[in-house]
């Protein structure tokens, strides 16, 4: 019993190191994006405190800048909560999706925990762990994540314009560069993941220039698109019920 | 009327929270349905290729440079580069042009 404890100490902890190791790009990334959060936050009328605050405990670029926006109009709270409800909607799929991605014997404590580290980008690193998801990654890279996210909102309300334009372009990038890193080697074993890659791009970009559909915020178009694409890539092509790997996971 | 910050962060935190807690402590088995399935299964490659793309090209100061860490960071991806390298690919790319292109 006492090994097995052992053990398991040994696999959370190697799990944590992972997550802190994969969240550093994560943090650079967001370190840079928060930075332009944190302009928004102070056009709101946000302390650096208040804009820390809002930040660690959220963890959520679309939504955290789309309520900034309505907090400076004096919003009402059912605005508030709606402007939520379609920023931030498409983590409620995440979420499904990583249900099917922890052991079924993962404590309540854990999920609850874990919840909190689903954002965009640890989702994607998370997804791309082969076999069952250990929250204990999770854990690491909203460890390291977070405090950034929180640390850049400040620094943006703070000082605007400390970083010069030119690094905060260049960093931008890191964020999408990971994206890339996620779904693009699995096309390569896969290829109606390549498919459902190059259909996403045309449709995302045809529906920023569409008439009716452009005019939806992009959170509302990514959950609207992203139910579609899947639904119907899993009508064409469901996934074989006899996969080898499945059955493993199963045993 | 306009209501204190702390008002607002709370409601965004506790919101967001919920919305990310439900679905993975409700489910807690395995899912048999195979439309679900295959649904789940393909959910985060549209989502992350939804919000990549265009808005990697507006991301920079000039899209040409947005563009062109696209196409190197799907390379490098495809070429079996990690993360932490892909990440670093599209930032030089971007930086590099962008001294030419700003």
């Amino acid at each position: 019993m006492n090994s097995i404890h052992t053990q398991n100490k040994h696999i959370n902890l190697h799990a944590l190191q992972e997550g802190l190791r994969d969240g550093i790009p994560i943090a650079l990334g967001y370190l840079a994006v928060s930075f332009s959060l944190g302009i928004a936050a102070q056009a709101a009328g946000l302390t650096p405190f208040q804009g820390f605050l809002a930040s660690i405990t959220t963890n959520a670029s679309a939504g955290e800048y789309a309520c900034f926006m309505a907090i400076s109009t004096g919003a009402a709270i059912t605005e508030l909560l709606l402007i939520m409800l379609i920023t931030n909607g498409r983590y409620l799929l995440m979420s499904c999706s990583l249900s099917q991605k922890f052991s079924p014997g993962t404590p309540l404590r854990h999920r609850l925990l874990a919840a909190f580290a689903i954002t965009d980008e640890i989702f994607g690193i998370s997804i791309a762990i082969g076999g069952y998801l250990n929250p204990y990654y999770m854990y690491g890279a909203i460890l390291i994540a977070s405090p950034c996210w929180a640390l850049g909102t400040v620094l943006g309300i703070v000082a605007g314009n400390i970083l010069p334009l030119r690094a905060v372009s260049a960093l931008s990038v890191a964020l999408y560069g990971m994206f890339l890193a996620v779904i693009v080697p699995p096309a390569r074993k896969e290829k109606i993941i390549g498919v459902l890659i190059v259909v996403s791009f045309v449709l995302s970009f045809a529906s920023e220039h569409l008439p009716v559909v452009s005019s939806l915020s992009s959170g509302t178009r990514t959950i609207i698109l992203t139910l579609v694409i899947s639904a119907a890539a899993a009508v064409i092509r469901p996934v074989k019920l006899t996969e080898e790997e499945k059955s493993d996971e199963i045993q | 009327m306009r209501y204190s910050n702390y008002i607002y962060i709370f409601i965004m935190a506790a919101v967001t929270y919920a919305i990310r807690a439900l679905p993975l402590t409700l489910i807690r088995k395995p899912i048999k349905n195979r439309f679900l399935q295959s649904f789940l299964h393909y959910v985060p490659y549209v989502t992350l290729a939804v919000m990549t793309f265009p808005a990697i090209l507006t991301a920079t100061q000039s899209p040409v440079a947005g563009a062109a860490a696209l196409a190197a960071g799907i390379a490098a991806a495809w070429l079996g580069a990690g993360l932490l390298p892909v990440a670093a690919i599209c930032c030089g790319v971007v930086f590099v042009l962008e001294l030419f292109l700003c």
